[in-house]
């Protein structure tokens, strides 16, 4: 899964005090949910991501627990509003305990 | 957005209609889907009474394809460290498991967000949000799907 490069949109990477972040991330996977058959009719196990992280300097600002009824390649849209300039890590973990991984720099002023 | 219902639509509902009901006399499954979200309605709660309001379901009124269905949820909080939404928890009662997505908020974000979600077929789609102070505020959205997405 390391090969996977998610993408990440902020609408603005400086933003003054109480300032708003639009964020957008997708990353690709296809979130198999369990309940898809194969063509012997063997049910196909259950693998998604499960859990989505946004954390500003280490502390989580939002987050996401997923089921399978989240879409392939899931997709995000949400707002956040810093109160440090810092670091951003967006993190998803897959069922099988690897991990996705991406940054962004902002600054709050 | 409000779709004219032309003769296409209105073949593909009437198949959805008599899906749906083939689906109903298997009742087993369902059966078990809505005891599973009445459990994590239970457990999301913490023995609060939902009451309607303050959280907002977007959603399309028909989904020509069930397997991705944006969905946008809001909910009217101030976000500040005094009030602030802790949790949303999306459930589609009419999914081989209710469960969709939730989210954790903090001041640090405001509450909203959007996702694309996956519908087996028509049903009712649950949004519950759960204040800092433990308040639960809840919205019902009905999605008709035309083609269901869980595969077969």
């Amino acid at each position: 899964m390391a090969d996977v490069k998610p993408r990440i949109k902020l609408d603005k990477k400086e933003v003054a005090k109480g300032g708003v972040i639009e964020v957008k991330t997708l990353v690709s996977h296809t979130m198999e949910s369990g309940q898809r058959k194969d063509k012997d009719g063997k049910t196909i196990p259950r693998k998604i991501l499960n859990t989505f992280n946004c954390d500003l300097n280490g502390k989580t600002i939002f987050s996401a627990n997923m089921e399978g009824a989240v879409s392939a390649n899931p997709y995000f849209q949400f707002k956040i509003k810093p109160a440090e300039s810092g670091t951003l890590t967006f993190t998803w973990i897959d069922d099988d305990g690897s991990k996705i991984q991406a940054t962004e720099q902002i600054k709050v002023s | 957005m409000r779709h004219a219902i032309n003769r296409r639509h209105a073949l593909a509902l009437a198949t959805g209609a008599v899906v749906a009901t083939t689906l109903a006399l298997r009742a087993g499954p369902a059966h078990a889907a809505k005891n599973a979200s009445d459990e994590a309605i239970k457990a999301f709660t913490r023995g609060k009474e939902p009451v309607r309001g303050k959280v907002r379901l977007e959603l399309p009124e028909i989904a020509e394809n069930g397997n991705t269905v944006p969905m946008t949820v809001t909910v009217e909080a101030p976000m500040t460290e005094e009030s602030f939404v802790e949790e949303v928890m999306i459930l589609a009662e009419g999914n081989p498991n209710p469960g969709v997505i939730s989210f954790r908020f903090t001041p640090s974000s405001v509450a909203e967000a959007n996702t694309r979600i996956r519908l087996a077929e028509t049903q009712n789609v649950i949004a519950l949000a759960r204040m800092n102070d433990g308040s639960v505020f809840s919205d019902v959205k009905q999605v008709k799907v035309t083609i269901g997405g869980c595969g077969g």
